[in-house]
């Protein structure tokens, strides 16, 4: 069978970012963009947006750390721990 | 090793986490979820028709336009739920076959005639009311594509309301024959209203609650139905068919105990109108067969 799952992108306003809305069946692209006219923006409650065929979409969930790369983020720096004995180190006049 | 892994996910969800499609989850889980999603979606389906049999029947142009988009909204409702029910593993199809032959449920409401321009303000209105409170309860639902879809239902069943409370002012402020069609229309509805969020069942033994793919028990649902709708009702100059409805000190409402059987012997396809909707709903899915053939043959 032909018919096929399209995903839909939507952005709300003009200007904010696209998100997942929903999903459906259509048999070609063509009626894919009219379902998701009349699915996601009958109410003029889009200002864009994008459908795509399910099967173009490459989902990607493990993110793994074998390697510790917490240099990368935020939580890899405890500077409070260090400042706290910079702090106590300068009043004590070392 | 997998009772831990299911204990887990347990914690996990009720702790409020939220698993994708992709994610593993426990059979039991993936069961429950499936047969809930799947009468929500059938709920939608079925639901529009009794609101289908009044679109040629309606008094205006306007009315026959919003009834017609409320229809449309409801349709989409059960499209966008059914898309939900196959990627957790059970195809449209197959849905559709088991809800034609009466292996699935769907809700008690729709299993009852409609009579009177008065029944579609009242179900516009009040099931529809009904209906966003249980909604409202599923944003927070521990499957996460179920709980997002959720949030544009639940902005569209409003529109709903607001539609179902403009036809029921527009006849409370009429004639007294329109008053008289409004009050008995709502006397035959108060009573699968009162059943619609279901048996009383104690949180702790309900186990939608347990696996938190429901957030409110069914009796906090109906309380709080009556607790904004009552009053609502009773402003306009309606009556509603219980001697024994009041509020008490504490805030919580008494009213007489629904027959639970009937409400059982109805979603089982034993109201009075279940054979019927079944019927048509078979002879639509037959009758649009050949568009799908065709639509499908041509894409390929």
């Amino acid at each position: 069978m032909p018919d096929r799952i399209y995903e839909v992108f939507r952005m709300e306003r003009k200007g904010q970012p696209l998100q997942h809305a929903g999903s459906f069946h259509a048999p070609d692209d063509r009626f894919a963009e009219a379902y998701a006219r009349e699915f996601y923006a009958r109410r003029h409650e889009s200002a864009a947006l994008w459908v795509v065929p399910r099967s173009a979409v490459t989902t990607i969930e493990d993110f793994g750390d074998e390697l510790d790369t917490s240099y990368r983020r935020v939580d890899g720096y405890s500077l409070k721990v260090r400042l706290r004995e910079a702090r106590r180190r300068v009043a004590e006049g070392g | 090793m997998s009772d831990t892994r299911e204990q887990e996910f347990l914690e996990y969800v009720q702790g409020g986490g939220q698993v994708e499609t992709h994610d593993w989850m426990p059979e039991e889980y993936r069961k429950r979820l499936i047969k809930f999603v799947e009468m929500h979606a059938n709920s939608e389906l079925m639901g529009v028709l009794p609101e289908r049999d009044w679109i040629l029947r309606a008094p205006t142009l306007q009315r026959k336009l919003a009834l017609t988009a409320k229809i449309q909204d409801e349709v989409g409702h059960a499209q966008l739920i059914y898309r939900v029910v196959e990627d957790l593993g059970k195809p449209r199809d197959d849905c559709l076959d088991d809800l034609l032959s009466g292996r699935s449920k769907f809700h008690n409401v729709f299993h009852y005639p409609t009579r009177t321009w008065g029944d579609v303000g009242v179900i516009a209105w009040l099931v529809d009311a009904a209906a966003i409170i249980s909604q409202k309860a599923l944003l927070k639902c521990s499957y996460g594509p179920y709980a997002r879809i959720m949030k544009r239902i639940c902005w569209e069943e409003s529109f709903h309301v607001l539609h179902g409370r403009d036809v029921v002012l527009a006849l409370v402020n009429g004639t007294d024959l329109q008053r008289e069609l409004v009050q008995e229309a709502l006397d035959r509805w108060w009573v699968p209203l009162m059943m619609f969020h279901g048996t009383p069942l104690p949180a702790e033994d309900d186990p939608m609650l347990h696996w938190r793919i429901k957030s409110q028990a069914n009796e906090g649902a109906r309380q709080q139905f009556l607790e904004g709708y009552v009053p609502q009702v009773r402003e306009l100059g309606l009556t509603l068919p219980d001697p024994k409805l009041r509020r008490r000190e504490d805030g919580t409402w008494e009213y007489t105990e629904p027959d639970w059987d009937e409400l059982m012997s109805v979603v089982s396809g034993h109201g009075p109108a279940s054979a019927e909707r079944l019927a048509f709903r078979r002879l639509s899915r037959a009758e649009v067969d050949w568009v799908s053939r065709v639509v499908l043959a041509e894409a390929a």
